[in-house]
């Protein structure tokens, strides 16, 4: 009797270590990086959760943060908006694919103006954010707007105030599309800016546009949608005037010409077709090439696979990102395959 | 018998009283331990940044995180300018307040209004942040910007320092805002040591035929001179070091500008919106070099309060 007792509570005490230690396993997996696509990683990961009992935890502690988490390896798996280039993942031992697509929108404050009523060229917005155009009835406004009554008010910059992937997208087109911005101002998550006010994160350039009359500044497009902004239109590669949308945002995305073994190092702005948006970037995950642990390994690339399929792509809509294009989700299992081993040099996904 | 519990009593009291002693003497070290360590992360952290540039950091303007070029100039100025024109509102209107409470006020009003100034002083930063962005900045860019731009900005000499878009937001916004959260810091202080004045002084005065201005400004002032510019650096310590509510409103623009109506930057709100993203050694170290200058601002002015309050007491000593 007391022999029996005895062993059920050791055959109970087993189970439960068991269960508790599997459990604990499942709920290491972990993340850090971007803030940009915060929300969307929130979202997949309590609907994971609940599919399938599996936790992930996304910090958002900024791009620098994930990627510096990352090459210490403290984390499954770092998140950036900016792509690391294919140098850098060499030089770490990481790989990299791209998770969902963003647009970013010029927002304008004009009384009287509507969303999608101003046109602006590639050469008018950069002029603008380099201070040589100061007034809205500029000529070269005018002479592309004949319709819009453009008031004769000065034009107030806004741009980011802190470091961010949205201000590396939106320098990196203006780099490829105005030589003068390439020389005086350049690429970065921070720049040199030569005119304007700066605010902090997407809420803080919004809030600045919406309270300062004859502002322009640049957001997200999920925050250019929730406050309701007024977005403008502008002229992409191939000389069309786009609207900024979903279908414009998956247009430069398919357009693109995605490398599998640079890491998929693109970036999406100035792509050709005639309805892209021409400020368009995805935003990245790191992982290691070589996988310690394969059980983690696998684990971040189910969680991802999950996320390509349609529950997860409907979930991306719904907070205002683009899902990849199949064909671009189908290429990404591919390279998982190829490039991501566990220590023994076998691929962990099949 | 009694006289060996006597005996241990006291041993055991005194090996206590060791223990003590020995505890807040770790406390105490262990606060000057940790103010050196910072100071020590602060040098070795900007180290490259002060190899790269020299002192020229700190008289160069540009800040060009591409180019890898980063000077501090913007943001010093921003920093002090903003104090300077947040004391410059602060100071008279905290004497007013405090003259009214000791000397004015019905004594019914003086609690309620002693409270709620010291409730101002409670208010989290971020709040008056808000409030300055939200009701502050577009009242200030309607109504008032326009007006300073008109007339003020029009003057001789002065003008071009008023000068600018009517935004709502720049380094004056930024000073305003600042010296309606060092208000209550100032104000509390400053009536605090005005009541302490002994009745008897004030009584003669006026006993004199003196009015309460005379009696305020050459009995008051200077019987608590020192309580009151310890105030006032208590004040000008919480303005150089705010950050939340001067990144709301100041324009975070590494531009140096001659208007005030301008955007600028202040050295704390630079911290707080480029340190996460920082990305390179030179990036993070021209930032943490930043905030060393910060550090060495706050304890000269701290320093020279106190020299001056030591000056100011060993005077005294002399006159009476």
């Amino acid at each position: 009797m007391n022999g029996n007792l005895r062993k059920l509570i050791y055959s109970i005490a087993a189970v439960v270590a068991i269960a508790y230690a599997s459990t604990s396993h499942a709920a290491a997996l972990t993340g850090a990086g971007a803030t940009f696509p915060y929300p969307l990683y929130a979202k997949w990961a309590n609907a994971y959760k609940k599919q399938t009992g599996i936790r992930l935890n996304y910090q958002s502690i900024g791009s620098g943060g994930g990627i510096k988490q990352i090459i210490a390896e403290t984390i499954d798996f770092g998140a950036t908006d900016a792509p690391m280039t294919p140098e850098n993942q060499q030089k770490n031992g990481l790989t990299q694919f791209p998770t969902v697509i963003g647009g970013v929108v010029p927002v304008i404050n004009l009384k009287g103006i509507s969303a999608n009523q101003l046109k602006l060229s590639s050469d008018i917005l950069a002029d603008i954010f380099l201070g040589k155009i100061k007034k809205w009835n500029d000529p070269q406004l005018v002479a592309l707007n004949p319709d819009v009554k453009l008031p004769s008010k000065s034009i107030v910059v806004i741009h980011r105030a802190d470091g961010s992937g949205t201000t590396f997208i939106f320098t990196a087109y203006l780099s490829q599309v105005s030589p003068a911005w390439k020389s005086t101002v350049g690429t970065g998550k921070a720049v040199s800016w030569k005119a304007g006010t700066g605010g902090k994160g997407n809420e803080g350039v919004a809030s600045y546009v919406q309270r300062i009359k004859g502002s322009i500044g640049y957001v997200e497009y999920a925050y250019a949608l929730q406050n309701e902004m007024t977005s403008v239109q502008l002229q992409n590669l191939d000389g069309q005037f786009v609207n900024p949308d979903e279908a414009s945002f998956s247009a430069a995305a398919t357009n693109a010409k995605w490398d599998a073994s640079k890491g998929f190092y693109e970036v999406l702005t100035n792509q050709p077709g005639k309805n892209s948006w021409p400020i368009t970037g995805a935003t990245f995950i790191l992982v290691y090439k070589t996988q310690s642990n394969a059980e983690s390994g696998r684990g971040v690339l189910k969680f991802f696979d999950w996320a390509y399929s349609d529950k997860g792509d409907a979930l991306s809509s719904q907070l205002g990102y683009v899902p990849l294009p199949k064909k671009v989700q189908d290429l990404i299992r591919t390279s998982w395959k190829e490039q991501i081993k566990d220590s023994s040099g076998k691929s962990i996904w099949k | 018998m009694p006289n060996r519990t006597l005996e241990s009593r006291l041993k055991r009291q005194s090996i206590l009283d060791l223990l003590f002693r020995n505890l807040t003497r770790v406390a105490a070290f262990g606060v000057l331990l940790l103010l050196f360590s910072i100071v020590g992360i602060l040098i070795y952290g900007s180290m490259p940044a002060i190899r790269a540039f020299g002192f020229g950091f700190l008289t160069s303007t540009e800040w060009d995180p591409v180019a890898d070029e980063f000077g501090a100039l913007v943001p010093i100025v921003g920093t002090l300018v903003t104090s300077g024109i947040a004391l410059l509102i602060a100071i008279p209107v905290s004497f007013g307040i405090a003259t009214f409470l000791t000397e004015l006020s019905p004594r019914i009003l003086r609690r309620p209004f002693g409270v709620a100034i010291e409730l101002l002083a409670g208010i989290p930063s971020i709040i008056y942040g808000m409030w300055g962005l939200f009701i502050f900045a577009p009242f200030f860019a309607d109504n008032i910007e326009p007006w300073i731009n008109d007339n003020i900005g029009q003057m001789p000499y002065i003008g071009p320092f008023f000068i600018g878009p009517p935004m709502g937001i720049g380094v004056l916004t930024a000073g305003i805002i600042l010296a309606i959260m060092v208000i209550p810091f100032i104000a509390s202080v400053m009536r605090d040591v005005f009541e302490i004045i002994p009745t008897l002084l004030k009584e003669s005065a006026y006993g004199l035929g003196a009015t309460t201005w005379e009696v305020m400004w050459k009995v008051v002032l200077p019987y608590t001179k020192v309580g009151v510019a310890g105030g006032i650096m208590l004040g000008l310590g919480r303005a150089l070091g705010e950050t939340m509510a001067v990144t709301f409103v100041i324009g975070n623009a590494h531009q140096l500008s001659q208007s005030v109506l301008m955007p600028g930057n202040s050295i704390a709100s630079a911290l707080a919106n480029e340190f996460n993203e920082a990305y390179g050694e030179l990036y993070t170290s021209a930032l943490i070099e930043l905030g060393l200058i910060l550090f060495f601002i706050t304890f000269v002015v701290l320093s020279l309060a106190r020299f001056m309050l030591y000056k100011l007491g060993q005077r005294e000593g002399k006159t009476s």
